[in-house]
């Protein structure tokens, strides 16, 4: 049953071939074998998984049932779980039992799915590698040598190794497309504002938006249809229409216009790794889309315009975590200065320290023009960028990553080298517009993943447009050695 | 930019972080190296461009004003590090 | 050698909604601790703020009611500090773009000259929770019952020239907050506060000095003598061969003097940016003129109707027209005794008080 997809997860449980009970046990002694090795879980959610099940199953047996009820799925451990400990990878969180839950838990839960556990991420969502989180690092099931990439690196590993048939993901600067790619999976990063981000821990409140990391296009669709939607909640959610994601997986590429900007195939991307893309964008002239050279040319800034943007939000957001209401409070604290310093000092670790620490310098007083102001006008001329392209092309491609997996402890010194890898996923965020990674190839034993990017709102088209790859390739259908 | 010993000191105290004093020198060199890429940003004009703090162009919805909240104090007070009385406690606090 | 002080005030005025700014929590005064803190209040992992229309509709008739310019397009910014009372760690503020813009309001004195203070801007913000410093086994406590309640800082020009004119101007924001309906004003309570920034200059000098802020003053009384205080200990400080220093004071009304806050001892860097939570609240032309739409008689005209009306003298009138109370007290007994004049003599307390 692990090896099935969404589709077909959903018609067995329709036509009684086994139940919701029987397929949750199924994944969980899955988890309960296999995890050990991957570390991609940080919560285990046994007790409430196999109670939802149950009344899935009650649902599925009254007719009730809606398209994804009974399905498992696991959750990234940045979206609050009423009643399942929350602790966004960090150990200020390390106990911390949310007193709600998301409204992507909530929808996922209305719509009758069963959550697994709570998936492994960087600290605070902070990394590229899942190696900053307080729970241990995650390997890559492709490859145990090598990092699931981050920070949404334990959902990653946990589809890839098909401990669970999907998984919700956050993305700030790729964090949903980068581990995507590294672990042979499609995410998709949703336009800002498709996905509340009520209930999602904030990191970069301007930038993050969370979306479903499975093995093909159409779970992704069908994860969409359930989360995506507008929730009054979060004012930074827009109220359109919601399509059916499933609606235009068939449609024909054929005229389809892709832009591939020059800028994605300069100097650091992996010479292996860009042969695998050139094949892939071979395979879409093959489906009669047409391909043309465009030019992004201020998307080289958009890392050091991140590196400005993410943490000066996230030194606001992270203010919080105090030690007062709840998350770590330091022992025997002498006065309130004390309480706070050490409180954050000792339950903050070193990659979420340096990120506060830079973003409330680029904030405060006499360097805020000089680095705040500039970044977000350096924004606008990234986004700029992208809006022009669109006049004149469907969609824009390229690698995610410019390179395959690395491995574990091979960037963790050097933070500016980490910092590179986000380096060709950057820019969807800064303008706020979706992104994919679909799986197109190998370089040894590590995946490649190709990124798409859409114009807003587009993410139908961009399903559309994976899917019809996955329909013509298998790439997305090699299960890593061991996991199969 | 390259940040000093006493730049991460001020830094850390402003955003509330003890960091240990073996720790500063690495602290520093981190954020320097973090704000060397970051100085990159100056190789482009952006004299007339206007800043984009928000990626969406539209204009905040507004609430309406209806209590939808009830007290769920033992909720939250069930997960915080010290409370007496229905308050949060901390060290004192001197005006 | 004379000394003339300046002084400009910074008004707190909660908003009288029934929930918070940002939340759906009641903002009913004197609950149980943390009973009405919800998770938004309360700063938890997640949660997001969504802004309350009748706050927004309030601080518009403020800036109406004051012949301000009703901002198209304002910003909601973070404020970033650490204090307990402060449970997100920042106060989610208007900094660069406020609501209301530049208005005024005309003060009158005791002795019926009358002076226009100018009124540099209002901005709606949400309110902290409180510090209660009772001991708590060696320990503060923490109330975030008030934390989010809607306020609406309404800043003036460094217009007044003397403790009384400070308290005169008070007085009036006081009476206009309450006849538009946008404040309960109940100075007990903590529903309408003020901050007083105090400097004084040889008399004839144009430029100012250097200011002093008084913190939380919470009656009229408090603010005339904590102005009165603060004017006296800056003139014989510079007379005594010293300087002011810029920092913020709190009024003590037990020992009737000023001290320096020590929780502000070190300076403050805000690092304010723009609040990526919520977007610009734009406003428009519709919605401005339907709150002017609800705009009751404003204190001025009243008081220029009940001359003309009921004959009163301009006295009189100020005196009836003090409070919308006091105004609509007078007509009904104007109405039914026919005597305008005896109608005054009863409304203003020379001969009865009224009882409701």
């Amino acid at each position: 049953m692990h090896t099935l997809r969404l589709a077909a997860l959903s018609a067995g449980l329709k036509a009684k071939k086994f139940s919701s009970a029987e397929l949750t046990r199924g994944f969980l002694q899955r988890i309960a074998a296999h995890d050990k090795q991957l570390n991609a879980f940080v919560t285990v959610a046994e007790e409430s998984a196999l109670k939802q099940a149950n009344a899935a199953d009650a649902r599925l047996a009254k007719g009730q049932a809606v398209a994804l009820t009974g399905v498992p799925l696991a959750q990234k451990d940045i979206f609050c779980t009423q009643g399942v400990k929350t602790t966004c990878g960090s150990k200020m969180l390390a106990n911390f039992i949310a007193p709600y839950s998301a409204t992507v838990v909530q929808r996922c839960d209305d719509a009758g799915m069963v959550m697994l556990g709570k998936t492994n991420m960087d600290e605070f969502a902070m990394g590229s590698s899942n190696e900053t989180s307080y729970f241990g690092p995650v390997r890559n099931p492709y490859d145990l040598n090598a990092v699931p990439g981050g920070s949404s690196g334990g959902s990653a590993a946990a589809v890839a190794a098909r401990l669970a048939p999907i998984a919700t993901g956050t993305d700030t600067g790729g964090s949903i497309r980068q581990p995507a790619a590294l672990c042979n999976l499609t995410g998709l990063k949703p336009t800002y504002g498709r996905v509340s981000r009520y209930g999602m821990i904030a990191f970069a409140s301007s930038l993050d938006q969370g979306g479903p990391m499975a093995r093909s296009a159409e779970d992704v669709a069908l994860l969409m249809n359930v989360i995506a939607g507008f929730d009054s909640n979060d004012s930074t959610s827009v109220d359109t229409p919601v399509p059916d994601y499933t609606a235009d997986l068939t449609k024909s590429l054929a005229g389809l216009r892709i832009g591939i900007p020059k800028e994605f195939f300069g100097q650091g991307l992996d010479t292996k790794v860009e042969q695998v893309i050139r094949d892939a964008l071979k395979q879409y002239e093959r489906l009669g889309a047409k391909i043309k050279e465009i030019s992004l040319p201020n998307s080289g800034l958009s890392v050091p315009t991140y590196y400005v943007v993410a943490p000066a939000e996230c030194s606001s957001n992270l203010s919080r975590f105090d030690g007062v209401r709840y998350g770590y409070r330091c022992d025997q604290p002498v006065d309130l200065v004390d309480l706070y310093k050490r409180s954050r000092g000792e339950g903050f670790g070193a990659e979420v320290k340096r990120r506060i620490m830079i973003g409330t310098y680029a904030l405060s007083s006499g360097y805020y023009d000089a680095y705040y102001l500039k970044a977000q006008k350096l924004r606008r001329l990234i986004s700029d960028d992208f809006k022009n392209a669109y006049k004149e092309i469907d969609v824009i491609m390229g690698p995610t990553s410019p390179t395959v997996a690395f491995n574990l402890g091979e960037k963790t010194d050097d933070p500016v080298t980490m910092y590179l890898s986000d380096i060709y996923t950057i820019a969807v965020n800064l303008a706020g517009i979706p992104g994919m990674s679909i799986p197109v190839g190998f370089v040894g034993q590590r995946p490649v993943g190709l990124q798409l990017m859409g114009n807003y709102f587009d993410e139908a088209r961009l399903l559309n447009i994976a899917h019809q790859y996955q329909q013509a390739t298998d790439w997305h259908l090699r299960a890593p050695k061991g996991f199969e | 930019m390259s940040l000093s010993k006493a730049d991460v000191e001020k830094i850390a105290h402003l955003a509330r972080l003890a960091i240990s004093e073996q720790d500063i020198e690495l602290y520093s060199r981190n954020l320097s190296n973090i704000l060397a890429l970051v100085e990159q940003m100056n190789k482009v004009d952006t004299s007339a461009v206007l800043p984009m703090a928000h990626p969406l162009d539209t204009a905040q919805r507004l609430r309406d004003d209806v209590v939808t909240e009830t007290n769920q104090r033992e909720t939250f007070q069930a997960i915080a590090p010290q409370v007496d009385c229905g308050l949060y406690l901390v060290p004192q606090v001197l005006e | 050698m004379e000394w003339e002080p300046v002084i400009g005030l910074e008004i707190h005025a909660q908003l009288a909604t029934k929930s918070k700014i940002f939340s759906g929590a009641a903002t009913a005064y004197g609950a149980e601790p943390n009973t009405q803190a919800c998770a938004i209040d309360l700063g938890m992992p997640g949660v997001l703020p969504v802004l309350n229309k009748e706050a927004v509709r309030m601080a518009v008739k403020f800036g109406l009611a004051v012949g301000a310019k009703i901002a198209p397009r304002s910003v909601f910014a973070r404020k970033n500090y650490f204090y307990p009372d402060l449970p997100k760690g920042y106060q989610i503020s208007q900094y660069e773009l406020p609501i209301v813009g530049k208005g005024s309001i005309v003060i009158e004195l005791d002795d019926g000259v009358t002076k226009t203070v100018g009124i540099t801007r209002a901005h709606l913000e949400e309110d902290a929770g409180k510090s209660l410093h009772e001991d708590f086994h060696g320990m503060t406590g923490i109330d975030l019952n008030r934390a989010g309640t809607p306020l609406l800082e309404i800043v003036s020009e460094p217009d007044m020239r003397s403790a009384k004119e400070a308290v005169a101007y008070m007085k009036r924001i006081h009476s206009l907050v309450r006849y538009l309906e946008i404040c309960d004003g109940n100075m007990q309570e903590g529903s309408f506060r003020c901050d007083a920034n105090v400097s004084v200059r040889p008399k004839g000098q144009e430029k100012f000095g250097t200011r002093a802020e008084l913190k939380n003053i919470n009656s009229f009384r408090f603010v005339e003598r904590a102005i009165l205080h603060e004017i006296e200990r800056q003139i014989e400080l510079i007379e005594g061969g010293g300087k002011v220093k810029q920092e913020t004071r709190l009024y003590d009304p037990d020992k009737d003097e000023t001290r320096a806050m020590r929780s502000k001892e070190e300076a403050m860097d805000y690092r304010y940016f723009p609040d990526p939570d919520l977007l610009p609240v734009e406003l428009d032309a519709a919605f401005i003129s339907g709150v002017k739409a609800t705009l009751p008689e404003l204190p001025d005209q009243k008081k220029e109707r009940f001359v003309a009306q009921y004959g009163l003298s301009t006295y009189d009138a100020g005196v009836l027209t003090a409070t919308r109370e006091m105004a609509n007290y007078f007509e009904q007994v104007a109405d039914v005794c026919k005597s305008p004049k005896l109608a005054a003599e009863l409304g203003d307390g020379r001969s009865v008080r009224p009882t409701e």
